[in-house]
């Protein structure tokens, strides 16, 4: 997912489920914890139903925003097969963010008022994708790593309290293993290369490796909203434990390409059986959240004109739809 | 948009292969019935994941509200003769 990093509803939705002996609220509780998957139409809490509202669609916007960097490349891609391949990726993140915002609509809430969230600027969605992709090795290293970061926070959302979003990230999850595969093997391919290559190979892990980092949010210290998360089983495990498992994943990945990730501190902790990484620079997280990242204009303008300018498709369909409806079986679209 | 001018839902049903049942996969925004298939195939099976698609209005499917789920499912609570495990037949009985 790419919604670890988003996961902070507006504090008077954390008002906890009223735990009235008897009442909805503590039966609510007594079938989450008994591992019960809560469905569309079960009664729920307000900031149950708000706190997924929110992640599940900032998780779909960040799907829809994603196949602007990667897209970027399809026409530049080296050959016909990773042409191929990229489109197949990119399809399946378009895929990925249909799935979401079905299962978000589950919830009271319709695709419009969530695309609008998008385009307003209202909604976020992952920071990651306000990064460019200058060079070929950057599609390689976004596979690798954003969708190999993206795979460690959205196994454990398989197993969502909410059916729907863990349904949907099932199908999600059954698809990203190819994403890091083709990322990986990109990145081999270059550090295989002429020296050159390699090179491109090194800068573009020096560009992602930091940004992959924050995209599992703030550190367990600073982020409030976890508890209740975790109370509710719509997260299940802190944003520190799933960074330590992904640096611990991707270190000797890096080491096989023979490449550095840029971090003069990391090493082996052999008394801890991990590795120690050094401190992230939160200030860069929270101005690219916050909108000055080096593409947030570019990406949510892109996103606006192609909403824009597929205006008249829509409306044409529509009409087109209704126009051949057959007059017997007429029923308001 | 009005409220006219949005894609009415439909449900996606999937059969994996001959043999099993149609299964729901989640929904899809279309104009119409042709479209909702073409956009499920596009959506749900692009692996393979399919030999048929079924799609229905939502607002066709009629549903038990979870509310009444006691009621509705109590009066097969206590039937327990219902089920073969209820009935002490003596070990000496075979293929029974
Ligand atoms: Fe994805
Ligand atoms: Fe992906």
């Amino acid at each position: 997912m790419y919604s670890q990093g988003l996961d902070n509803p507006p504090p008077e939705r954390m008002v906890p489920a009223a735990a009235v002996a008897g009442g909805p609220g503590e039966r609510f509780q007594l079938r989450v914890d008994a591992e019960e998957k809560i469905e569309p139409k079960d009664w729920m809490p307000d900031g149950y139903r708000q706190t997924l509202i929110r992640q599940i669609s900032q998780h779909a916007h960040s799907e829809i925003v994603g196949m602007l960097p990667e897209g970027n490349w399809i026409t530049r891609a080296p050959s016909l097969l990773r042409k191929c391949i990229l489109i197949a990726k990119v399809q399946d993140e378009g895929g990925h963010g249909a799935y979401l915002y079905s299962a978000a609509e589950t919830l009271g809430v319709s695709r419009e008022e969530l695309v609008d969230q998008l385009l307003s600027g209202k909604a976020k969605y992952s920071s990651i994708f306000n990064y460019p992709t200058p060079t070929w090795a950057d599609v390689g290293a976004i596979g690798w790593l954003v969708d190999g970061a993206a795979i460690m926070n959205q196994i454990p959302l398989c197993r969502c309290s909410y059916g729907p979003y863990a349904r949907a990230m099932v199908r999600v999850c059954r698809e990203e293993s190819f994403h890091q595969r083709q990322g990986y093997e990109i990145m081999l391919k270059l550090s295989q290369g002429t020296a050159a290559q390699r090179e491109m190979a090194q800068a573009a892990l020096n560009r992602w490796w930091w940004p992959s980092l924050m995209m599992f949010g703030p550190s367990d210290n600073d982020s409030k909203h976890s508890t209740q998360s975790m109370r509710w089983k719509i997260k299940r495990f802190s944003n520190d434990e799933l960074r330590q498992k992904f640096v611990d994943f991707t270190i000797p990945q890096a080491d096989y390409l023979g490449l550095k990730v840029p971090d003069p501190e990391l090493r082996w902790d052999a008394g801890a059986d991990c590795y120690r990484f050094g401190p992230i620079d939160w200030t860069e997280f929270d101005e690219v959240l916050k909108g000055h990242g080096p593409c947030n204009r570019e990406r949510l303008d892109a996103r606006r004109k192609a909403h824009a300018e597929g205006a008249w498709v829509r409306e044409a369909a529509l009409a087109y739809a209704a126009k051949s409806r057959p007059a017997t079986a007429g029923r308001a679209a | 948009m009005t409220a006219s001018q949005l894609w009415p839902l439909y449900e996606i049903f999937i059969r994996a292969r001959g043999g099993l049942d149609h299964k729901h996969v989640g929904s899809i925004h279309a104009v119409d019935a042709r479209m909702a298939l073409e956009h499920a195939r596009d959506v749900y099976t692009r692996r393979l994941e399919g030999v048929s698609i079924w799609i229905v209005r939502s607002t066709d499917i009629i549903a038990s509200d979870p509310a009444d789920a006691d009621s509705l499912f109590e009066p097969a609570r206590d039937k327990v003769y219902r089920h073969p495990t209820f009935y002490e037949i003596p070990d000496e009985v075979k293929t029974l």
